[in-house]
């Protein structure tokens, strides 16, 4: 298992030497891994082992210390969070951030921003252009909506919603970006067993029918072997694995990590 | 023109002289999308062809299973089209129910909504060996399915056209060979014993039943109507597309269950069927946001919603209104009424109609208060569909109404059972002839099962099932169900047994409603540890007592409820006492509760029992349960 992926066209996201220090903390140290295009990559470790670090960097919402992060050929190591979506990139967060004071489409359609290019005076006229616009992006997001089961809910506040419908209206507002990397933070934490096993069907369903690439975060190791084509175990800030679930799953490192050395497996 | 007798027959017509008319209408990605009579036809006709293709011939039986769909419904035509015969089945029935319908009915195609009724289907496919197609509607995640005998619905309708191509006539042949006495449509009922039976219906008993509905209701082309029972129940087919077919009206179809309530608001039908489920959910649903609205708001609900009710009452004793209520009556048409059947989605709604079911007094009488034309119905599958109505200004909750136009209505001496003759009485069980004869009597009419009676209106009064109908000791007919429904339409009562054949009077268990009684216990500062403690409380006793007493009083001298006592447990299925869709097992509770009839009927004050009960995980036990009797009012 080569580190980054090698070589070829079917990179969509490449990580290079990243480092990040929050004063004296090293959050994240020299962590090279890549994405490919089209399959589900899982970045799994225990709690602090820098994770979300690692995808706030992907996102722009933190910028590397050292190293690069290159998406589609184009290095977005210092590129603003905004730019970085606008380039195709979306995420859901572990905490829901949704505006909850506004109903599940409204939510949606707000995900659609970045794909908006009406202006501020025509969009409040709604004339001509910005109308032809508003009917195409709600004719998406209902498409969205269909797919993620959330008909019923359209008009209800979203703030009003259960935990787990919560989460899925937050990555049908990702889709709704029509994103060509989604990042899922945690999508499935804190959910009951039902609620999980939806969320594995749709992540699967997004990635299966809409040929998105994802990269997704998981504290939870057993969901993520089953639904990932690799994953990379971070621990401590640094990658200590990476290559297929089942790969990841015999390596010692991993089970050290997780579980403790082997001596104190035999003490339990 | 010759006379139409067929189902297509009357799509080509509408599609010949209203082709430009909505005939469907489909909620899908959130906006409603109207299907015209002539696309209607063309996708009835490709459709056919499509599976006349697969090798589906006359005769032969179009399984449906799924939610209201246009595709599903014009499937079914198309079956109907060509000389076959549709099969709804219940689309939330599990497979080993399906299984059972499936094989007996011998279905040679089945159209499914979507991945999840093909699941199910697979798992039985063994067990039908009749099947040669399976279609589905929706492509959603069927990709990695790779059955040679699955298709989807556009590869069918696209096989059609291409078999229209070098079968140019033979749509418009095979419809000119399907005549009125054809089987189109079989229902499964369930029955309360044995195996469901397929009720064979043809296209002159579908279209006369529609034909009575439609002088009794006026219905007109532009009537919308909302499509959202379950498609294997026969009034889903009947008022639906049958309907639509014979005037020209509209089906149209919500965009999924879970939706159904908010689809009736935006559609705003101008009439509506519901069980009485429904109009208890919308009462309920209404009552809690009475509750959470602002003061103000919740005192001038609360008053008109009061008004509404006493002159509902001075109608149902045929007193006039007077003056000052009938005005406070206008200001409320204006501040509650109107605003609550815009809510629900009524407004335009000109009848309403609860059956299956009896319906609780207070729930129809608000409706009615509300300005909303609700009336009760009755009918089986087995005639079509409909046999009695109420006329507008005759509607109240004790009937089900007149006989409609060309149905004839008789009781039998003996049993006080109800027997029906008209022109659409089914053609008999699919393959089950000896049970169709028990159904039937010498003389050709259909025996319902059930005991009523008719009032000096004429109205029909449905009172139980006639194998249950009793006499008291002094020969007074009884029927047990007819005191159980009106015990149980108490808020503070969920279940009852009551007690009469061969006893001097009639008697009572009651089980308690935990949830209303327990919180009329919180309001009255009345402390209790659970069920068995709470039902025996004197303050509870008398609480029931009372409901009793109202409740005798509505009835003549020799029916009302002489003793009760109320029960230490709710009635369970896991305890055998009732069904799992909650009917009464009489033979099993006379057995088990005998202590108690004896106790009831020996003028004891109170009883003791041993129970055995059965808890969730299947081990038994036995609760020591000691019970008061109560002399009632």
């Amino acid at each position: 298992m080569t580190d980054a992926q090698g070589s070829g066209g079917g990179i969509k996201l490449t990580i290079r030497d990243v480092a990040k220090n929050f004063g004296g903390v090293r959050a994240v140290t020299e962590v090279t891994t890549g994405v490919q295009e089209g399959e589900i990559f899982a970045i799994i470790g225990p709690n602090g082992a820098g994770k979300t670090t690692l995808l706030n960097m992907i996102s722009g919402f933190y910028h590397p210390d050292e190293g690069s992060i290159v998406f589609e050929d184009k290095d977005i190591s210092n590129t603003p969070p905004a730019k970085i979506a606008e380039m195709g990139v979306a995420r859901t967060f572990q905490n829901i951030a949704l505006f909850r004071g506004m109903t599940v489409l409204e939510n949606m359609m707000l995900g659609r921003h970045v794909l908006m290019k009406t202006g501020v005076l025509s969009a409040f006229l709604y004339w001509g252009p910005a109308q032809r616009e508003e009917v195409r992006h709600r004719e998406r997001v209902e498409e969205i909506i269909d797919f993620l089961n959330l008909t019923d809910l359209r008009k209800t506040l979203a703030g009003a919603l259960p935990y787990g419908l919560q989460k899925r209206v937050e990555l049908g507002r990702a889709l709704a970006a029509e994103p060509r990397l989604l990042l899922l933070d945690e999508p499935m934490a804190g959910m009951n067993q039902e609620e999980k096993e939806d969320m594995v069907r749709y992540v699967l369903d997004v990635n299966q029918e809409w040929g998105t690439t994802i990269t997704l975060i998981e504290h939870d190791m057993g969901v993520v072997m089953d639904i990932s084509d690799h994953v990379a175990v971070l621990d401590m800030g640094a990658k200590i694995s990476q290559g297929t679930p089942d790969e990841v799953r015999a390596d010692p490192k991993v089970i050290e990590a997780y579980l403790g050395t082997s001596d104190q497996k035999e003490v339990a | 023109m010759a006379e139409l007798s067929t189902l297509p027959e009357y799509m080509l017509r509408n599609a010949r002289e209203m082709g430009d008319q909505p005939a469907m209408r489909d909620k899908y990605l959130g906006i409603w999308k109207t299907y015209t009579w002539s696309q209607y036809a063309q996708e009835v006709r490709d459709f056919a062809l499509g599976i006349a293709s697969l090798n589906f011939k006359r005769g032969d039986k179009l399984g449906i299973i799924g939610n209201n769909l246009p595709k599903l419904y014009w499937a079914q035509v198309a079956a109907q089209s060509i000389g076959g015969t549709a099969v709804p089945v219940y689309q939330d029935a599990i497979a080993k129910e399906l299984a059972y319908v499936l094989r007996h009915s011998e279905a040679k195609v089945i159209v499914a909504e979507d991945q999840e009724q093909v699941d199910k289907i697979l798992s039985i496919k063994d067990e039908l060996p009749g099947l040669e197609y399976l279609i589905y509607c929706d492509p959603r995640g069927m990709t990695d399915y790779d059955d040679a005998n699955l298709k989807s619905y556009d590869d069918v309708r696209l096989a059609g056209q291409t078999f229209a191509a070098s079968n140019s006539s033979y749509f418009d042949d095979e419809v000119g060979k399907t005549t009125g006495v054809d089987i189109a449509l079989m229902c499964y009922t369930s029955g309360t014993t044995g195996n469901p039976k397929g009720v064979m219906l043809s296209h002159e008993h579908l279209l006369a039943n529609a034909g009575r509905f439609v002088d009794a209701e006026g219905i007109r082309p532009d009537d919308d109507f909302l499509s959202y029972l379950p498609m294997a129940w026969v009034g889903d087919t009947a008022y639906g597309p049958v309907l639509s077919m014979l005037v020209g009206s509209t089906c149209n179809c919500p965009e999924n269950p879970a939706t159904v309530m908010r689809d009736l608001r935006e559609l705003g039908p101008t009439g509506i069927i519901a069980p009485p489920a429904i109009w208890e959910g919308m009462l309920s649903t209404l009552q809690l946001k009475g509750v959470s609205a602002s003061p103000v708001k919740r005192k001038v609900y609360n008053y008109f919603c009061d008004v509404a009710r006493r002159i509902e009452d001075l109608k149902y004793e045929n007193k006039a209104t007077p003056g000052g209520l009938g005005f406070w009556a206008k200001i409320g048409e204006i501040m509650v009424f109107g605003p609550i059947r815009d809510q629900l989605g009524l407004r335009r709604a000109r009848w309403c109609y609860s059956g299956g079911a009896p319906m609780g007094p207070d729930t129809f009488r608000f409706f009615r208060g509300m300005g909303i034309n609700l009336k009760q119905g009755y009918g089986m599958t087995e005639v079509g569909g409909l046999v009695t109505l109420q006329p507008d200004d005759e509607a109240t909750s004790d009937t089900a109404g007149r006989p409609t136009t060309g149905v004839e209505v008789r009781i039998e001496e003996d049993s006080k059972e109800v027997q029906i003759k008209c022109n659409s009485i089914f053609a008999g069980y699919y393959r089950e002839d000896g049970k169709t004869a028990e159904a039937m009597t010498d003389d050709g009419w259909y025996r319902t099962g059930d005991a009523g009676l008719i009032n000096e209106n004429g109205h029909l009064i449905i009172i139980d099932r006639a194998k249950d109908v009793g006499k008291l000791q002094d020969g007074t007919p009884y029927a047990p169900q007819f005191v159980e429904l009106k015990l149980k339409f108490s808020p503070y009562i969920n279940e009852a047994v009551s007690f009469g054949d061969g006893h001097p009077f009639v008697s009572a268990m009651v089980a308690i409603d935990l949830e209303n009684v327990g919180k009329w216990a919180e309001e009255h500062a009345l402390a209790y540890t659970n069920y068995m403690d709470l039902s025996q409380k004197t303050e509870v006793i008398n609480l029931i007592a009372e409901e009793i007493r109202k409740i005798n009083q509505g009835m003549p001298e020799v029916s009302r409820i002489k003793r009760f006592l109320l029960l230490t447990k709710d009635l369970d299925a896991d305890d055998n006492e009732i069904t799992r869709t909650r009917k009464l097992r009489r033979g099993f509770i006379a057995e088990k509760y005998g202590p108690v009839i004896e106790a009831l009927y020996g003028g004891a004050k109170d009883v003791e029992l041993r129970l055995a009960v059965t808890f969730e995980d299947g081990s038994e036990s036995f609760i020591d349960a000691h019970m008061a009797i109560q002399e009632a009012a």
